[in-house]
């Protein structure tokens, strides 16, 4: 009996401790946007801050853009030439990377290159107390540590998906038109009759701004709500990688549902 | 590092960010396009078989696209698939206009074709189009054509498909009687 009541006890902690984080991250989130005055008064705090977030995130993304649309451009080769349609690479290539892997594989890269990294400050800054000297100083830290970096984060990660859709279809251009040898017009054509701006381009930039949102409470959130020692911040770092790439997966998948349903609309 | 370095990078950043995104919407995307074709006028077509037209599929003429599907729906009292087509604004079409549904490919998509009457009276918004043709089915033109074999066979099928009937009845037979 005693082992059942344990466990069933640890179960309901962890249940009443989850919804408790979530309604502190709820407030937390709140008091981002009621102290974001002092970015919107100080731009040059969020510009080093997105420094740090999106151009130092650069290279990862556009790397990984350019080589995830070369191989798109080769697996799919390998279905569509069995049907005769290997014009429809750059329909299949643009699709998939403006729709889907853009904003979500962009979003997991920012996750882990950028999101751990403000974690780990957050978490660092409030471990050596340098938070609560702020406090002190009466500098709200989350004005003046949080919120920069959570508009940062905003900010960056449209733009770095943008960029890795960019680069994918670059690099589905070189594999399948320059090494394969498929038609270039035929490539720009069909993707340019398939591809609609309002419903694909947009709606992927609107999928990468909501997982923008989301990675960046998460980081912030994270750092802040870390336990003030070593195994704490480092706790924390991976809870934010693991928690934005469940939370980005189920993001994905709900706005997917409601903005292509299949295609029928 | 220098406060200015890192406004310049910054810069750099949200530039080619934003360049992308309009790439994407621009070379990738039809947003090029649109402005022209966002004004047009509706016209309705009724087919008795709408096959596989889907919502957005081309309207052409003579190859070239002249408008878009806007929606399909079915007319619960004629039992007939309405189409709704967003014609672009700068083609006009005569009233006699026949819209039909064919397919790009043996495998392709579906678009609706306009063939262009002889009447001097256009087309005007929210009319409908009068003569239309319906989508080809593949599995009724190949029951036709099998119907049509076979009622063409009988005369000369008839006699050839008795000994037929016989001769499985003989090698059967055979194997049977081995053992």
């Amino acid at each position: 009996m005693k082992p059942v009541l344990r466990i069933l006890s640890r179960l309901g902690n962890a249940t009443v401790g989850g919804v408790e984080r979530l309604g502190f991250a709820a407030r937390f989130f709140a008091a981002i946007l009621r102290q974001s005055g002092t970015s919107v008064v100080r731009p040059g705090l969020v510009v080093k801050e997105i420094y740090q977030a999106g151009v130092l995130s650069l290279i990862i993304v556009l790397m990984s853009g350019m080589f995830i649309g070369m191989v798109l451009a080769l697996q799919g080769y390998e279905t569509l030439v069995r049907f005769g349609a290997t014009e429809s690479m750059g329909v299949l290539v643009a699709l998939s990377l403006v729709r889907e892997l853009g904003p979500v594989v962009a979003a997991l890269l920012f996750a882990s290159r950028a999101g751990s990294a403000m974690t780990a400050e957050i978490g660092l800054m409030k471990t050596t107390e340098q938070l609560s000297a702020m406090e002190v100083m009466a500098v709200d830290p989350i004005a003046r540590v949080v919120a920069p970096r959570f508009w940062a984060g905003v900010i960056s990660l449209p733009l770095l998906a943008a960029l890795f859709s960019t680069l994918g279809i670059y690099g589905g251009y070189l594999v399948g038109v320059r090494l394969i040898g498929i038609d270039g017009g035929a490539f720009w054509g069909q993707m340019q009759a398939a591809v609609d701006w309002r419903y694909d381009v947009m709606n992927g930039v609107i999928k990468s701004a909501v997982f923008a949102f989301a990675v960046s409470l998460i980081a912030v959130f994270e750092g802040y709500d870390a336990k003030p020692t070593a195994e704490g911040v480092s706790a924390a770092t991976t809870r934010t990688v693991v928690t934005s790439a469940l939370v980005i997966l189920a993001l994905d998948f709900v706005l997917t549902v409601f903005m292509f349903r299949g295609g029928v609309h | 590092m220098n406060r200015k370095i890192i406004d310049l990078w910054v810069g750099i950043f949200v530039a080619i960010g934003l360049a992308a995104l309009v790439f994407l919407a621009l070379k990738v995307g039809n947003l090029l396009t649109t402005s022209e074709e966002r004004t047009g006028y509706q016209v309705e077509a009724r087919f008795d078989n709408i096959g596989n037209l889907k919502p957005r599929a081309p309207v052409k003429s003579a190859g070239v696209v002249v408008g878009r599907v806007e929606s399909i729906r079915l007319d619960d009292k004629t039992y007939e698939g309405v189409a709704r087509l967003h014609i672009y604004s700068h083609y006009q079409f005569p009233r006699d206009t026949i819209a039909a549904i064919f397919t790009s490919g043996l495998l392709g998509e579906q678009f609706v074709g306009l063939e262009a009457g002889g009447d001097t009276v256009m087309l005007k918004d929210e009319e409908r189009i009068r003569k239309t043709q319906s989508a080809v089915q593949l599995e009724k033109l190949i029951s036709q054509f099998m119907f049509s074999k076979a009622q063409d066979a009988p005369p000369a099928g008839a006699p050839a498909s008795s000994p037929p009937v016989a001769t499985p009845a003989a090698p059967a037979a055979v194997p049977g009687a081995k053992p």
